[in-house]
């Protein structure tokens, strides 16, 4: 009785699919996510827990998936995103001053692959995505349509788009209509 | 045949390629490739519509962008019209249906043009003057009938049912125009490697080529120099070429706003393709080579059907293969209508006369026109013309007098000279200067990252303009970064035809006289007497006389009409034309369908609709749902047979009398972490956090600066470092950027950071007797027992195998619990939950028994019961505000002398005198009903419900010094009675609290 839910997430975008000639679209798999703050005296230390190297550039991530991620978001803010692991388990390792906070439900994830993929972003994403600016392995927190995602180039042609469970709909709905002319 | 008036071997369409379409119900047929005005012209039509004052006849006056007055109603079936599409830009297709506007019950019988002969009373400024008494007919009489009488155009008001795209693209240079210089400009920076997005309005690039058939680049036309231009650009992977591409708006940072038509000049397009493409471009470096526009002559009845710009001509001639008449006069003040004169005349026009208002005339033009036998009258003027629905004669002679002469024609052609295009220029914020030498307005310092070049930067010679702009495209490219090393060489040798000679203003046969029509702006209606009128009336500003006059106003932006009405005010002033200034250019361009605008945001995508992870079985479970901005919450759910006030009533009963579930998602959530959490919660909130323990929770307010409360919410101690801070659902994202603002500007060297958790947990609350029963057999390692989790704690453990957060407190004040759970297991939660509170008698309840029932407790909802201007003592909660704090936010606002004076209002309860009478939310109170109006009214209703607990109906209100009224009696005034209230303490229900802890 006391077991019903266990294990069995339930994501708000489970079944869906869409795309065009140019870009698949799909949901991604279940993920472990750390919203993860701290001064840059303890990212060392931080650093070691996780088992990589948190990056500290603008628009750049480390590690990838599936197994862990990290994007920087900002000076002291970082996503830490694990399809396998539990990186808040290994977070509460390090005993250096940070706030770790599980979002793993918070948010929700959106792949896309083809062609097409970036135009298919260019359709509500205002931010400079050409391959100099945003290379393989750039991450951003930006906008989509009405919307604030997370974008992480993770291949040539593949992108994550993570946003907040309840807005995933939309951005699913705004990709789908994006990727009819994404070959324009 | 494609029209009486195609010219065969004239034109670079294919003549077997047809295509049929229909004007105003008449069958035509056109050639592929043709404008709706070159094919009306070659059917021999070119009345197309009456003006918007007058309701004059007109016909097309350009060939391109710039077109006045062709303003055509263009349909593909009821649902795709499309309103004041202009005939020189939008593309025939098979099938197209046109037809006139602005004209009632026929084209060439308009019952409005009356307004022609009542013009006197349309004069300029006319709507502040003539129609000012008696005040109300303005809005009832007045304004309907100009509105009716003056619209152009009828929208339709079918859905559309197309599809528009957005497309946000970066790129090192954006060369705007695709005219000899941007050609020139865009080769230039692709060959160095820039990525650059060249556009062009037109479907094929060449710009001036398009009727300059004499121009000649490195030895071949200039028409095919440009197309193989266009090729090579074409084929290159950094280029992008984007015909049919109207740049529009030039906005900050070299964002310029291009639409694209991808489907209005196809017969069937495919239904995949958007109808338009609005492409939003951030560019390094933008290359403006917009060219120029030709400016038509000002003189009386210069808007007949049959009179156009020459250059317009020579397009439809040299392009279309169409002559725009039979017998064309040229009335002229610049070279380049003589080489439409010269062209028409060798493709067997007859051209009975060239006016020209210059004396002296090169004498190659001179012994060009001898050789073809065009007779020449320099120096003189076209006085007036005739003809009603096509222009039949010109009437020629000298500004100063002497003998006329009419001379018969069918079409007349006319040139004032060439205005820069610097409308994109202008619009980037760039102010034009006045060159004296060529008198003209052209680029001065460009205040972004864009240099202009060609014909709109005031480059006359071709070869020039070629050379220019392709030092410019290179200069842009390497200003972008880019570091390729091919270069590329303009081309070495160019010629074109002449566009010297120039005049501003009225022409001889504008006349001096008041009954004059000499045009200045067609769309507008507006003539040279409005401008010199508006100048007598006291405009001596040209942004007055714009506004007086609506020179420029129209749609076309006053792209042939804004240079001539500035040199009339600026004679009748009598200063020179640079101090009377130009107005500022504004976006768009040319008028963009909100289809474009609009793009993606239409629909489900006009904004985000925010579900919780519940919603599925809400809706299942029949519930109402109504809109908390973007969120849908469950409303009520009602069973079979009952309406909202039933099952509202039923679920209140329930609640109280065994449980109910209700989801909580969309609450805000804030986790506030760090050693210093409680000192900012401290710094932030009126309430004092040191004491209070992990485990425990308590009821926060927080204010803004001024006092007022801002929020309110109950917060968690997780652990000693460590706080689950909920905020009401609207206030979410507000609460934490205020909390952000405070802590980075104001409290920085605290140690704590905020993160939003509030789609991190699913929120189910659990209320009533039953609660406990409910939620314990799926509970795990927690001690649910009163002494244990007492009211006003929270516990981590599981619940049905998954981690929950679960807070023992109330918004009904029964005793319950709000269990958060991670969101992506809500809905397996509730659902167990569900099984256990449904055999139980329990039911699920929406927003509006959660209202009622915190009204019978009196619990406030901030912004319902507050608005902004509601201190804690106001809305009676004091004992939240901590008294020895030394600082929060809101403190020295709290002790502003208005705050603290007497007389405030303050939230009390309201019991009607009549039980079943609810109020209404938002009604007056006042003290004495007796009074006279305007009553003086001492407060208003804030919530206000029916509640089956209480058995009669109960509200809230803010009323002043509320508080002191206990026991009185008030009254609410409405329109039919007025009610009579008893004021009362804000609960309404076990005024004890004795359920809470049951």
């Amino acid at each position: 009785m006391a077991n019903t839910a266990h294990a069995h997430r339930i994501h708000p975008l489970e079944g869906r699919i869409a795309g065009s000639a140019g870009v698949r679209i799909t949901p991604a798999a279940p993920a472990a996510r750390v919203s993860l703050r701290a001064g840059p005296s303890d990212v060392k230390a931080l650093s070691k827990a996780l088992g990589l190297d948190l990056p500290l550039a603008p628009k750049t991530t480390s590690g990838a998936l599936p197994g862990r991620l990290a994007a920087w978001l900002g000076p002291d803010e970082w996503l830490i995103i694990d399809e396998g692991g539990d990186p808040l388990a290994d977070l509460g390792k390090a005993k250096v001053l940070h706030s770790a906070v599980d979002v793993s439900h918070r948010n929700t994830a959106i792949l896309l692959s083809g062609a097409g993929a970036r135009a298919t972003l260019e359709a509500g994403c205002p931010q400079n995505l050409t391959d100099a600016v945003f290379p393989v392995g750039a991450a951003s927190r930006t906008v989509l349509g009405k919307i604030e995602v997370v974008i992480i180039r993770t291949g040539d042609e593949d992108y994550r788009v993570e946003c907040w469970r309840s807005f995933s709909t939309y951005a699913f709905e705004l990709l789908s209509v994006g990727a009819r002319d994404c070959l324009a | 045949m494609s029209g009486a008036n195609r010219i065969k071997g004239r034109g670079r369409l294919t003549p077997a390629k047809t295509v049929r379409f229909t004007f105003d119900g008449k069958a035509l047929t056109a050639l592929e490739g043709d404008t709706l005005a070159a094919a009306l012209i070659a059917n021999g039509i070119h009345l197309t519509g009456r003006s918007y004052k007058y309701h004059r006849p007109r016909g097309m006056l350009s060939a391109g962008p710039e077109e006045p007055n062709a303003l055509i109603d263009i349909g593909r079936d009821a649902a795709r019209r499309t309103p004041n599409v202009r005939a020189s830009v939008q593309e025939v297709f098979d099938g197209m249906q046109a037809r006139s506007q602005n004209r009632w019950p026929s084209l060439a019988f308009d019952v409005g043009a009356i307004n022609n002969l009542a013009s006197p009373l349309f004069a300029a400024g006319f709507y502040y003057k003539t129609f000012m008494w008696p005040k109300a007919a303005w809005k009832h009489l007045y304004e309907p009938i100009v509105r009716a009488a003056a619209g152009l155009g009828v929208s339709p008001k079918e859905a559309d049912p197309d599809h528009y795209a957005n497309h946000f693209v970066h790129c090192d240079v954006l060369v705007i125009g695709g005219g000899a210089a941007g050609l020139s400009a865009a080769l230039a920076a692709a060959h160095a490697g820039a990525s650059v997005i060249l556009c062009d309005e037109q479907p094929e690039t060449g710009g001036a080529f398009h009727h300059d058939a004499d121009a000649k680049i490195d030895g071949v036309s200039g028409w095919d120099w440009a197309q193989a231009a266009t090729a090579e650009l074409r084929s290159m992977a950094n280029v992008r070429v984007l015909t049919r591409t109207t740049a529009f708006g030039y906005q900050a940072q070299n964002h310029v706003a291009l639409v694209e038509r991808v489907t209005e000049h196809l017969a069937n397009p495919d239904p995949a393709l958007p109808r338009e493409r609005l492409w939003q471009v951030r560019a390094r470096q933008v290359v403006i080579a917009t060219g120029a526009i030709e400016r038509h002559m000002v003189f009386a009845n210069n808007d007949r059907p049959g009179i156009l710009l020459a250059s317009a001509a020579r397009t439809f001639l040299n392009h279309f293969g169409v002559a725009v008449g039979a017998k064309v006069g040229v009335y002229t003040a610049c070279d380049s209508a003589w080489a439409t004169a010269f062209d028409l005349k060798q493709a067997g026009v007859s051209v009975p006369a060239i006016v020209d208002v210059r004396p002296d005339l090169d004498p190659a033009l001179l012994a060009r026109a001898k050789e073809l036998g065009i007779e020449v009258l320099a120096g003189q003027c076209v006085l007036d013309t005739s003809g009603t629905l096509r222009v039949k004669s010109m009437k020629v002679g000298r500004a100063s007098g002497g003998s006329t002469r009419s001379i018969a024609i069918d079409a007349l052609i006319m040139s004032a000279g060439w205005t820069p295009s610097v409308h994109m220029y202008s619009q980037s914020r760039g102010k034009v200067v006045w060159d004296e030498d060529s008198k003209r307005f052209l680029p001065g310092k460009h205040v972004q990252d864009c240099v202009s070049v060609g014909a709109c930067n005031g480059v006359d010679d071709l070869a020039d303009a070629l050379e220019g702009a392709a030092e410019a495209g290179l200069a842009a490219a390497k200003a972008a970064g880019a570091s390729g090393t091919k270069a590329w060489g303009a081309p070495g040798s160019a010629i074109s035809a002449s566009w010297a000679g120039s005049m501003m203003g009225a022409a001889g046969g504008a006349g001096a006289e008041t009954s004059v029509k000499a045009f200045v702006d067609f769309q507008n209606d507006v003539t040279a007497k409005d401008i010199r009128l508006a100048v007598r009336e006291g405009m001596h500003s040209i942004e007055h006389v714009k506004r007086f006059t609506t020179n420029g106003m129209a749609t076309d932006q006053g792209k042939t009409s804004n240079i001539h009405g500035l040199a009339i005010a600026a004679e009748t002033l009598g200063k020179p034309l640079p101090q009377v200034g130009l107005t500022t250019f504004r976006a768009p361009y040319t008028p963009v369908t909100f289809g474009a605008i609009v793009n993606h945001a239409r629909g489900s995508l006009f904004d985000p609709t925010r579900r919780t992870p519940m919603h599925g079985w809400e809706e299942a479970h029949g519930a109402v749902f109504e809109d908390v901005g973007q969120w849908k919450r469950a409303w009520y759910y009602p069973r079979p047979g009952e309406d909202m006030h039933q099952a509202v009533n039923r679920e209140c009963r329930t609640v109280r009398e065994v449980a109910g579930l209700f989801d909580a998602s969309t609450l805000g959530k804030i986790e506030v972490v760090g050693p210093d959490a409680a000192a900012f919660l401290n710094l932030l909130y009126t309430n004092s956090w040191d004491k209070l323990e992990p485990g425990r929770c308590k009821y926060g307010i927080m204010l803004r600066e001024d006092g007022f409360i801002y929020d309110d919410g109950v917060v968690g101690r997780m652990a000693e470092d460590r706080f689950h801070v909920t905020t009401t659902t609207g206030g979410a994202p507000r609460v934490l950027s205020h909390m952000e603002d405070y802590l980075q500007t104001e409290f920085p060297h605290l140690k704590v950071w905020l993160t939003s958790t509030s789609e991190q947990w699913a929120v189910i609350a659990v209320q009533g007797p039953k609660a406990r029963e409910i939620i314990a057999p799926l509970v795990e390692g927690i001690d649910l027992s009163n002494e244990a989790m007492p009211h006003m704690s929270v516990r981590e453990g599981r619940i049905c195998g998954v981690p929950t957060r679960l807070f023992r407190m109330s918004f009904t004040g029964e005793a319950g619990y709000e269990v958060n759970v991670p969101a992506d297991h809500g809905d397996a939660v509730w659902k167990a939950l569900w099984a256990q509170a449904e055999p139980l008698g329990a039911c699920a309840y929406g927003t509006e028994t959660m209202h009622v029932l915190r009204a019978e407790k009196g619990y406030i909802i901030v912004g319902q019961d507050t608005d902004g201007t509601v201190t804690p003592d106001d809305a009676g909660l004091n004992w939240a505000v901590a008294k020895k704090k030394p600082d929060f936010v809101g403190i020295r606002g709290m002790k502003r002398p208005d705050l603290v004076a007497p007389g405030r209002k303050q939230l009390v309860g309201l019991l009607t005198r009549d039980p079943s009478v609810v109020l209404e939310e938002g009604a007056q109170i006042v003290a004495n009903p007796n009074q006279p109006v305007p009553m003086t009214m001492i407060g208003h209703v804030t919530s206000s419900y029916w509640t089956e607990n209480c058995g009669r109906s109960i509200a809230m209100a803010l009323v002043a010094d509320g508080r002191a009224l206990k026991g009185k009696t008030l009254y609410v005034p409405m329109p039919d009675r007025t009610i009579e209230v008893e004021v009362t303490d804000t609960v309404f229900i076990d005024k004890e609290g004795v359920r809470l802890h049951g």
